[in-house]
């Protein structure tokens, strides 16, 4: 149910997420989503990406300060008040999320990265109202 | 004007005599009531009497600030706690400050001192002087007030920042001289055209302005801006504090006043001694201070020393502008300012690695201080909030050591430059000299 998620620290510099892309690109890895947090003088770049193991590997022999984190992957129905549900059984459940990013493949689904507090208890809630979940096997190739 | 002809304007022979009788005297003090200069003066096979002249001052050891350190707090006093009538200090490595202390003589001489600095620049009793140093453990603003109450004139000991009150005080009290830090003065400048305050309404006709290195361009800006003339004062808390020398209106470098702080030129590398004119970094020996004479005390400031007569009419020694430092010290806002300082503080944080740059730089005339930190894998947290309470608690703990706000900045691994020796940790942007 925990699928990881790479975490780079990138300076506002012209050019340095094409150099990290172009890294990734020259060693084969996709990436499936990705949404950066920016602050005046740097940003966090979040990133899920095929063979993350390796990615973060690759990353790091090119200087990058990378970190494997754990999120969960929700899915929701594309279409108006499917994410609100899930929001609201989150919150109601008492579930603090840290950040989230979302992206919608196709006509019928939409996935949201979530990153909690707890990901064990968000994991249980989510199951618990028969929420699906992204599996560690078919996450990697969204 | 000169306050003090009969020293001010001693013929160099009888100075030099008078030079060689004090350091006599003082080396004598020294040896028998500092155990750690005795120790020294031991180690060299040196006794008292073999200090005649002031050509035997090469024969002497040097002190360091190093050794002011190692000795926290009284270790070099030559004199009892209950002679000593005010402690200064400065801001120190590893925390610990350098302290220095005063007898009432000593008080006494700083003032004289101060005093003949301030009539150098046509300073009387019918000045109103505004103090705009510090007041309190730097010694700055006390410096400065009791040299100008000396000659009599009206204080105003306003200390530094509030600078809208400054402004009012310069009006209302139709101050004609200040006394405070060149990026002080020309911040007050630029505050005034702000203000929109009449330039006639302002009475100052000069400034007194030392602490800090600035150039002859920030002189003129200064001249400009506040309409008046800017004059170099230097000193050093370890000898006595502002006053150790003053620029004349002839501004042919400033006068030191030698018959107390006897001066040297030495090679910072060999410690040999270097004839007039030659640069290289300044040694003091400040023979007549009963509380902490120090012995050939290496200021780190590189100058050079010219000797012809001055046509002030004094002929005192003049020392160049400092062109620099035989050390890593930075002074920023007045503060000094040691890279270690800013490494110790990240050793001490267990997130952070010592991987840092100093970037000193000028924006309004006011010095601006950025700590550049590579983030580490280790401590690098994906959540926004954890690296801005990381950069939070780096730039409260850097303020607490240095005295001094500092703009954190967090960079990528291996971004700041390693190198075998000498590490370059400072990047100074400021074109002082």
């Amino acid at each position: 149910m925990i699928i990881k998620q790479l975490s780079v620290f990138l300076e506002n510099r012209t050019g340095r997420l094409t150099e990290l892309t172009g890294i990734l690109a020259a060693n084969d890895i996709n990436i499936s989503a990705f949404s950066i947090a920016d602050t005046a003088d740097y940003g966090i770049l979040r990133m899920i990406v095929g063979r993350p193991e390796q990615a973060a590997d690759v990353l790091k022999n090119h200087g990058f300060a990378v970190k494997v984190t754990e999120v969960v992957g929700m899915i929701v129905p594309h279409k108006p008040g499917g994410l609100h549900h899930a929001l609201q059984i989150i919150s109601e459940n008492n579930v603090a999320i840290e950040y989230m990013y979302a992206f919608a493949s196709g006509e019928c689904n939409a996935t949201v990265i979530i990153r909690a507090d707890s990901l064990e208890k968000l994991i249980a809630v989510l199951q618990e109202h028969k929420m699906e979940l992204l599996q560690k096997g078919d996450v990697y190739q969204l | 004007m000169i306050w003090n002809e009969h020293y001010e304007c001693m013929e160099r022979e009888s100075l030099l005599k008078l030079q060689g009788t004090r350091l006599k005297e003082m080396v004598e003090r020294v040896y028998y009531s500092v155990p750690f200069y005795r120790t020294r003066l031991q180690e060299k096979g040196i006794e008292p009497g073999d200090i005649q002249t002031i050509d035997d001052l090469r024969k002497l050891p040097f002190t360091t600030k190093q050794d002011l350190r190692d000795n926290y707090p009284f270790g070099l006093f030559a004199k009892p706690q209950q002679d000593v009538v005010r402690l200064h200090a400065s801001s120190g490595t590893t925390g610990k400050s350098t302290v220095v202390g005063y007898t009432h003589n000593d008080i006494m001489m700083w003032s004289e001192v101060v005093a003949r600095s301030l009539t150098m620049i046509g300073a009387t009793r019918d000045d109103i002087i505004q103090v705009a140093y510090g007041y309190g453990l730097f010694t700055g603003g006390l410096g400065l007030h009791y040299g100008a109450e000396k000659i009599g004139a009206s204080v105003i000991p306003i200390s530094g920042g509030n600078t809208k009150k400054q402004l009012q005080l310069m009006e209302d009290f139709g101050s004609t001289l200040i006394a405070c830090t060149p990026s002080y003065a020309a911040f007050l400048g630029e505050a005034l055209i702000e203000e929109k305050i009449d330039p006639a309404a302002i009475k100052l006709r000069a400034g007194i302005f030392g602490a800090e290195p600035w150039s002859e361009e920030m002189r003129a800006q200064i001249e400009k801006l506040l309409r008046i003339k800017a004059y170099d004062i230097y000193g050093l808390s370890e000898i006595i504090g502002p006053g150790v020398s003053m620029e004349c209106p002839c501004q042919k470098g400033m006068h030191i006043f030698e018959d107390h702080f006897i001066p040297e030129i030495i090679n910072p590398d060999t410690c040999e001694v270097l004839p007039y004119g030659e640069l290289g970094e300044l040694v003091f020996t400040p023979a007549t201070k009963e509380a902490m004479p120090l012995i050939r005390y290496r200021t780190r400031d590189l100058t050079r020393l010219h000797a012809e007569k001055c046509d002030c009419g004094r002929t005192l020694v003049r020392m160049e502008k400092c062109v620099g430092r035989s050390d890593d010290m930075l002074i920023i806002r007045g503060v000094n300012v040691f890279p270690s300082q800013v490494e110790s503080v990240l050793l001490e944080m267990s997130e952070t690695k010592p991987h840092y740059l100093l970037v000193v730089d000028r924006h309004n005339n006011l010095d601006i201080l950025e700590v550049q930190v590579e983030v580490d894998e280790q401590f690098f947290s994906d959540e926004v909030k954890e690296l801005e309470d990381l950069r939070r608690r780096i730039r409260a703990n850097i303020a607490s050591v240095l005295g001094l706000h500092a703009e954190i900045r967090l960079v990528e691994p291996g971004t700041i430059e390693r190198s075998m020796g000498k590490a370059q940790r400072v990047v100074d942007k400021r074109k002082i000299h």
